[in-house]
């Protein structure tokens, strides 16, 4: 095998995992178009402050510079990406050869998702592919570390990843979510990231459970930024899996117009501050959608330095 | 069933430009089921173009316009207001609208939209629930059908987005990997939801599909 970036900048997630250490990971969202300015501000501004970055894959169907190209630019940037691969744009033999790419070019960690469905997205008539899915995309990666493609051929150099997925804690039923958890795992996935969480009391049930079902499998807490009760408002009725309980959201309301934002970092921060105290996950996974710029912020209010820990 | 709907009246019209004689076949199968091209429809159909000045040379309604033997043989039968007509109007699936092809060398034009392989929940209501994959998986699905029923197609278990039994897409519509995991666990088989799918051969059935049966021997 040929990796053209040998020298990593920074430690793998795995690295930081397997020491123990509590990973702070955040998310860079790509640009419609060509303009990475302020992309690459974000990325400049959190790469020493978390561990890794998720680069999301044309998040929520819209589409997008690519995740890939923009795993590389921040590999180059001195930061470490964790690549998102969804499974909604690209059939197995485009996947593959994506995989090929990034490993040679020292992407270490991938997300495995399935994608959002089409009609969520701006590009409403397109042709979903989902030639493949979460966890069988696990299993693809798996068979290519082996040494094959999943056509069965022999791979003239393999790969290796840390292969990550994602579980949602808030799903209603939440039982068949488990058992994909579950199924996950037997997949090939090393470390998981959920969805969207703000009721901490629902956080630690969940944490009981999947704990029951696998105890060794690293588990992110996955936050996202609060910034207004419109958005709260939304978000309980719109997006599924995800759930602002109400002294939270009375919290946003009761909060001066400008001190909105500042609320929301509050907030995030405690919860922060609360997943290590108690000890309730290995790590937390930052979704501040286009307020990168606060979490530096965020960390320092939780009183968390990587560089520290 | 194949569930169609119609065509808006304009677009039929747009199509039928430069065609001053028209026959009309109409299906006594599915899109009288639809109500898409059946008798009344046909009868409609004709009414509204002969309003438009057109001239409809003939109709004919009869079952399974998707059999080509068939429809040539209708064909025949009508042939006086066959050879009249300028071009032909089709009131069912693409694959009636096909079979008109094959009997003829005039235009040919589709009148419906071709949606589904469809069940029919009642008079009127249509569901998808088979997407005709030529791999079958029901039997350790519970007979419900990830394939088609979940929106993503996903052999592992619900996706994230789904909402108390419902589809991310659409409210309306249930999240087919509750309904199995409903199913599953009511017959005690949920084991069936923990073994992992590997990737499905989507080439069971490589597009244009094509089944020939061996004709067995002894005469009929």
């Amino acid at each position: 095998m040929t990796v053209l970036i040998k020298e990593h900048a920074k430690p793998s997630i795995q690295e930081i995992l397997e020491s123990g250490k509590f990973l702070v990971t955040g998310e860079i969202g790509p640009p419609k178009g060509t303009d990475l300015e302020e992309m690459i501000e974000h990325i400049n501004l959190l790469k020493d402050k978390v561990h890794a970055m998720n680069i999301t894959d044309n998040q929520s169907s819209v589409m997008r510079y690519p995740s890939l190209g923009t795993a590389i630019l921040i590999k180059e940037l001195g930061g470490e990406p964790i690549l998102q691969v969804t499974c909604r744009d690209r059939n197995r033999l485009a996947i593959q050869a994506d995989l090929l790419f990034a490993y040679t070019r020292g992407i270490r960690s991938v997300l495995c998702l399935t994608g959002d469905s089409i009609p969520v997205g701006d590009h409403k008539d397109a042709k979903g592919v989902f030639d493949l899915e979460s966890v069988q995309l696990l299993q693809l990666i798996r068979c290519m570390e082996e040494g094959r493609d999943v056509g069965g051929n022999e791979l003239e150099g393999s790969v290796k990843f840390f292969k990550g997925a994602i579980v949602t804690p808030e799903a209603v039923p939440l039982e068949p979510q488990l058992l994909k958890f579950e199924k996950k795992i037997e997949a090939g996935a090393q470390f998981f990231q959920t969805q969207a969480v703000y009721d901490m009391d629902n956080f630690k049930r969940f944490m009981e459970k999947a704990r029951k079902i696998n105890d060794k499998v690293f588990i992110s807490c996955g936050l996202v930024l609060l910034t207004s009760p419109g958005q709260i408002k939304y978000m309980n009725n719109n997006v599924p899996g995800v759930f602002v309980p109400e002294n939270l959201a009375r919290e946003m309301e009761e909060a001066p117009k400008e001190e909105r934002l500042n609320t929301g970092i509050r907030i995030m921060a405690r919860q922060i501050r609360q997943l290590i105290d108690e000890k309730l996950c290995d790590g937390v996974h930052i979704m501040a959608i286009g307020k990168e710029d606060v979490v530096p912020k965020i960390l320092e209010e939780a009183g968390v330095d990587i560089t520290k820990m | 069933m194949i569930v169609t709907t119609s065509k808006p009246f304009e677009e039929v019209l747009k199509e039928l430009e430069g065609e001053q004689k028209v026959f009309i076949v109409g299906c006594g199968s599915c899109a009288t089921t639809c109500e898409t091209g059946g008798e009344p429809q046909v009868a409609e159909m004709k009414a509204k173009l002969e309003a438009e000045g057109k001239t409809v040379t003939g109709t004919v309604v009869y079952e399974e316009v998707c059999h080509e033997l068939n429809t040539k043989r209708k064909f025949r039968e009508n042939k006086e207001a066959v050879e009249a007509a300028e071009g032909f109007l089709v009131m069912c699936c693409g694959a009636g609208v096909q079979s008109v092809r094959e009997a003829t060398d005039k235009p040919v034009h589709p009148a419906c939209n071709t949606m589904f392989l469809g069940n029919i929940v009642r008079h009127g209501n249509f569901v998808e629930k088979c997407s005709l994959c030529g791999d079958c998986v029901l039997e350790d699905f519970g007979a419900i059908c990830p394939v088609t029923r979940c929106h993503k197609g996903i052999l592992n278990g619900p996706c994230g987005g789904t909402d108390e039994g419902k589809c991310e897409t659409d409210k309306e519509k249930d999240c087919g990997w509750t309904l199995i995991y409903n199913q599953l666990e009511k017959m005690g088989k949920l084991e069936r939801f923990r073994r992992i799918y590997g990737l499905k051969n989507w080439q069971a059935n490589m597009k244009p599909g094509r089944v020939i049966f061996e004709r067995k021997g002894g005469g009929e």
